[in-house]
């Protein structure tokens, strides 16, 4: 049986992600520091109203709200013991919410990462990260979700211990790093890496991409480096609404729907197909986005110029990405020596 | 044909060969030649203080350089702390008991319902690599560990870190109760993140937004070295 995301991957050209979670839920009340994941047993219609207003805003898929729902994040609440059943509320909610939809609405399982540094550089082994992913991906699944979604990665070694996770639950899944330090991710992988790394994968995802990161426009540059490389799957844009500011009390993303139904059509015209929003990316965004990408047709592949027109410039001149280190900037010193060990 | 390349001997080479030969082996994150080079300059004479200084913190601060520059990411910035570290294990009994001259005083920690401390360990690694001493809280803390460390550390400096758009308004809550209790202009408030910017940390009331952990120690330097300014004018 076909996957209901590979389904309308085929049908469609393009699909409408979902926008924040976060940011949608301090504005029901979410108190900062406290854990989203624990509104799924103990507030419910919050959660309800938080995927409607994707769903009624046009979008063809939404994550869960289990972004931190795995054993390493939830301990910090005291809710170790609690990642199946809050993953499979989270991912229940969403079932009924898609399904009392009238149309074909994809439940995406969340998984972000789980905050530790993996060996050899930190403490997390590949096993135990593999055994904290599947403890979630099968909450995931038994609440209904269609496919699982891993995002805002850093490490190449999470991503893939996320993708055997996914493996071992028999579940399809997407994954999207987060490029958030000068084009790359803190951990230095660079958008080709990416590409490179996903084809070698054994339980190789459904599509791939970037989310969250800084702004728009880097999110474009990201998938732009993605292109490059010719990627076979489908290609995941998940940018922020612009960055965020404090504005009377809250967290206010400064990026407008007008910015973000440009930024939408721009990522299709690069190259994503699945295409959403993440932090600061309200139903108002997304409505915007929905419509732009209906109406406007889809465009030549922009380039960085005409990105940093639309949308703003980088946060950084170069990505890790450019094949030779442009003029005026130095690269790694080199390495004083190795000394070899017997 | 690189095998034939001949190993450095690090108790050959003088003085200034030898501090450089560090700031390579830092940068390259070779944790026993740091040590063993720490050890021979305490065997030529050097004081505690000036191999701190001369050697490893200059050979950080090309590090902090980098890592600001996008040239080093996360993993090998970890790897130069680690040398850094290890050098510092020895070096720091021996400056306590040599009264060395101090930078100042900083309590870190991530904000409650945080779990990311990866950039809080390198600034706090880079706040002790750049000489401050650093009580680190660790993670996930509630306004009252961060009030009840001002009250018994009295640092110079309160370091908060947030990674979640979940959780940097927290920052807000802690500078808040700073103000109401009368204690926030006793102290540097610097934060850092990666969701933040330097636009939230001026809105949210803090002293400095950092980007990295490199400018952490630049921020934190030049407020020390304000804060001193205007205590001798004062």
């Amino acid at each position: 049986m076909t996957d209901a995301l590979s389904a309308a991957l085929a049908e469609r050209d393009w699909l409408l992600a979902d926008g924040a979670t976060g940011t949608n839920l301090f504005n029901m009340g979410l108190q900062s520091g406290d854990a989203p994941e624990l509104w799924n047993a103990d507030a419910p219609d919050k959660i309800r109203t938080l995927y409607r207003g994707a769903v009624e805003a046009g979008s063809d898929l939404f994550l869960t709200n289990s972004f931190g729902g795995n054993a390493s994040r939830l301990k910090l609440h005291d809710a170790q013991g609690r990642v199946q059943e809050l993953n499979r509320l989270a991912a229940a909610l969403g079932r009924e919410v898609a399904d009392a939809s009238g149309r074909r609405v994809i439940v995406a399982g969340s998984i972000g990462p789980t905050g530790d540094i993996m060996a050899p550089m930190g403490s997390l082994t590949h096993d135990l990260a593999v055994e904290m992913f599947h403890e979630q991906a099968e909450g995931l699944k038994a609440g209904g979700a269609d496919v699982l979604w891993v995002e805002t990665i850093s490490a190449a070694e999470e991503f893939a211990a996320a993708a055997e996770a996914c493996a071992r639950a028999d579940m399809p899944w997407c994954g999207t790093m987060s490029f958030d330090t000068a084009g790359r991710t803190m951990m230095g992988f660079t958008s080709a890496d990416l590409a490179a790394m996903v084809g070698k994968l054994a339980h190789p995802p459904l599509a791939f991409g970037a989310n969250c990161g800084v702004g728009a426009s880097d999110l474009l540059r990201t998938v732009l480096g993605i292109m490059a490389q010719g990627p076979v799957l489908p290609v995941i844009a998940k940018g922020n609404a612009g960055i965020p500011k404090y504005v009377s009390g809250h967290i206010h993303y400064d990026g407008t729907p007008e910015l973000m139904a440009e930024y939408a059509v721009l990522a299709r015209a690069c190259g994503a197909r699945i295409i959403g929003g993440c932090c600061g990316t309200m139903p108002d965004h997304l409505r915007a986005m929905r419509a732009a990408l209906e109406s406007r047709a889809p465009g030549a592949r922009p380039t960085l110029e005409q990105i940093a027109a639309a949308l703003g410039g980088f946060s950084s001149a170069h990505d890790g990405t450019e094949d030779t280190l442009p003029e005026g900037t130095s690269g790694r010193r080199a390495g004083g020596r190795r000394r070899r060990r017997d | 044909m690189s095998d034939t390349e001949d190993e450095i001997i690090l108790s050959e080479l003088d003085d200034d060969e030898l501090v450089q030969q560090m700031m390579d082996d830092l940068y390259d994150g070779l944790k026993e030649e740091i040590e063993e080079a720490v050890n021979i300059l305490l065997e030529r004479g050097w004081t505690p203080y000036d191999i701190l200084t001369k050697a490893l913190v200059a050979g950080m601060t090309i590090v902090g350089h980098d890592f600001r520059d996008g040239i080093l990411f996360v993993p090998e910035v970890l790897l130069a702390a680690n040398a850094m570290k290890g050098g510092m294990f020895i070096l720091k009994p021996l400056l306590v008991e040599t009264g060395a001259p101090r930078m100042g005083k900083m309590v870190i920690g991530t904000v409650k319902g945080d779990i990311h401390d990866i950039g809080k360990n390198l600034v706090a690694m880079m706040m002790e690599g750049a000489g401050f001493e650093v009580v680190d809280l660790g993670i996930n803390n509630p306004v009252e560990n961060y009030l009840e460390a001002l009250e018994r550390e009295q640092p110079d400096i309160l370091g908060m870190s947030a990674l979640l758009t979940t959780t940097m308004p927290y920052m807000k809550v802690v500078i808040d109760t700073m103000v109401a209790q009368g204690i926030r202009d006793e102290y540097i408030v610097l934060v850092g993140g990666a969701p933040l910017n330097e636009e939230f940390g001026r809105a949210i009331g803090a002293d400095a937004y950092c980007r990295d952990a490199a400018v952490a120690v630049e921020m934190a330097k030049d407020y020390v070295a304000r804060k001193h300014n205007q205590m001798a004018a004062g």
